[in-house]
């Protein structure tokens, strides 16, 4: 079934009641998993930064405060919806769901298992594996700005406008230097589809981490992917788009109730998202040790502990971006975009050509080191070009005078 | 094949409502939002084709950039809030007959051109095929409209600053 999906897009060819079926479970479930783990994360993110900070942090609803995001949920449902008066309505009611649903869609493409027998079909665990999964992520994170900036504009005052063009300009900057990363680890990886790049960094031994999965190979990528996702789920210390004292609250200003929440949740669905996809692209999926104790095709090696790696290695990113919110102040606006225009687009650019030429070298099967060299230095030199042609910090803002 | 006639039908239909919506809508980001509609239902008629490669492209391109950039712009200059009339005037039979005179065009040229020709929808084109195409046989066209766009930011840098 699952090459069916693959080259099948509209399931044409036989379809069965159990494939209907076993679609249908896998999109409830990824649902279901990604909303609970959005509760789970804010929760969980509320409490570290409570300990990081010194204070207790949510200990009221459920043990350990587990319940908190699920009150809030609650509280924020049955509020009063209001909508202001210069508000475009159709628009303004569009703009949470159209924030939500890139969130969820992305999500899709990810592999969260290895390869399972569901009803007697071999199917993957994840909800659909396109062709071409990478481009999917890629048009799908182009759509998140929708929300956003239509949320702002149709709020019908000044803040919130004022917030989503900063918030569009921001991911909009940032939305290149995402795709070249990404772009990185399509030309090693030779595919689009998001279950072979897992299966090419597939855990065959001890030093797979090191020799298969992305991240060293691709390390400049990885690093660019961080911090290019990091501002294109508006996450500290990219998070201009509410930086309160400024903006109020920025896009989400004249939101209450339910609305609210949703561009609460789909912010941090974002978060998980974009943590799935970086462990998908760079830290090899679902791969990793099965338990050597076990039969190759025991039901623990095969359904279980590539999930559990999943989630650990998930979990290890959520840690790191919860840290990160809890340790760095907000960017000023022009050094972000400094950095997103001046720095990460020109590497991302420059790292994709070294990437080209050493793939190259592999095929046409040059000396390696000698070309990977080269292409560096080139890389290097023209960066050094580029950056003193690019006007210093002081002289712009005496030509914006 | 009825399902899918049936299927692009009511794309089609959808598509040609919202072609209607963004000439007739006086608030121009309400136009811009009927746009994403046609060029969408443009996107599920490739996937209807199996062309999932140019589908998303679409989305990417022309959903996920060219419109974004679109709204962008009337964000950063005015934000119109309410409908205008002066987004309406009155050569609505002139529109009428060019655009009939357009669709005579397209249609004889399609007809001229594929006759009785049938996409094999079956079997569907791999992204690998479309790339090796572009880079092989349509090289040329491909880096003219490079340079093309190449020249068009440039042009437009040009405009835009005034020293």
């Amino acid at each position: 079934m699952s090459h069916l999906l693959a080259l099948d897009p509209l399931l044409r060819g036989s379809v069965t009641w159990s494939v209907f079926v076993v679609v249908v479970i896998k999109v409830a479930v990824a649902f279901v998993i990604l909303l609970v783990s959005v509760m789970l994360y804010i929760w969980a993110m509320r409490k570290v930064i409570a300990d990081m900070q010194n204070r207790i942090g949510p200990n009221r609803a459920g043990p350990y405060g587990v319940l908190q995001t699920l009150a809030d949920g609650i509280k924020l449902f049955f509020k009063e919806q209001s909508i202001p008066n210069s508000a475009d309505r159709p628009v303004f009611r569009l703009a949470p769901y159209l924030s939500i649903m890139p969130a969820f869609l992305m999500f899709c493409v990810v592999p969260i298992g290895g390869t399972v027998s569901i009803l007697g079909h071999q199917t993957f665990l994840q909800v659909v594996d396109l062709p071409m999964g990478a481009l999917f992520i890629l048009a799908m994170s182009g759509l998140g700005v929708y929300g956003v900036m239509l949320a702002g504009w149709s709020s019908g005052s000044k803040y919130p406008l004022l917030g989503s063009v900063r918030a569009s300009a921001q991911l909009l900057s940032y939305e290149a230097a995402f795709g070249l990363a990404i772009l990185g680890v399509l030309i090693q990886a030779g595919t689009l589809s998001t279950h072979e790049i897992v299966a090419q960094q597939s855990w065959t031994n001890a030093w797979s981490f090191v020799s298969h999965w992305f991240w060293l190979k691709t390390f400049v990528a990885f690093v660019i992917f961080l911090v290019a996702a990091t501002a294109e789920t508006n996450h500290p210390p990219f998070d201009l788009v509410e930086a309160e004292q400024e903006l109020v609250g920025g896009f989400n200003t004249e939101y209450t109730g339910i609305r609210f929440a949703i561009f609460y949740l789909a912010e941090f669905m974002n978060v998980i998202t974009m943590s799935a996809i970086a462990v998908t692209l760079f830290l090899g999926g679902p791969s990793g040790p099965g338990l050597g104790f076990l039969a190759r095709d025991n039901v623990l090696n095969v359904w279980v502990m590539p999930v559990v790696w999943f989630v650990v290695k998930v979990l290890a990113l959520l840690f790191a971006t919860v840290w990160v919110r809890a340790s760095l102040p907000r960017m000023r606006y022009d050094r972000l975009m400094s950095l997103g225009w001046k720095w990460l687009i020109e590497i991302a650019i420059l790292w994709v050509l070294v990437t080209a030429t050493v793939q190259v070298a592999i095929v046409e099967d040059w000396n390696r080191l000698v070309a990977a060299s080269i292409a560096v230095g080139a890389a290097v030199a023209a960066y050094g070009v580029l950056y003193a042609s690019m006007p210093k910090s002081g002289e712009q803002i005496e030509e914006f005078r | 094949m009825i399902a899918e006639n049936v299927v692009f039908g009511i794309i089609a239909a959808a598509m040609a409502l919202g072609a209607i919506g963004v000439v007739r809508t006086k608030n121009v980001v309400h136009a811009a939002l009927y746009l994403v509609v046609v060029l969408a239902g443009g996107a599920a008629q490739f996937i209807l084709l199996g062309q999932e490669f140019v589908a998303w492209v679409q989305v990417l391109v022309y959903i996920g950039a060219v419109i974004v950039l679109f709204l962008f712009g009337i964000m950063l200059t005015r934000a119109p809030m309410h409908p205008k009339d002066s987004l309406d005037n009155d050569l609505r039979w002139p529109a009428a007959v060019t655009s009939l005179f357009l669709v005579g065009i397209l249609v004889g040229l399609l007809v001229h051109t594929f006759h009785a020709d049938k996409v094999d929808v079956q079997r569907p084109v791999r992204t690998a095929d479309v790339t090796s195409s572009i880079f092989t046989t349509y090289i040329v066209p491909f880096e003219v409209v490079g340079v093309l766009l190449l020249g068009a930011l440039i042009g437009a840098v040009v405009l835009a600053r005034k020293d």
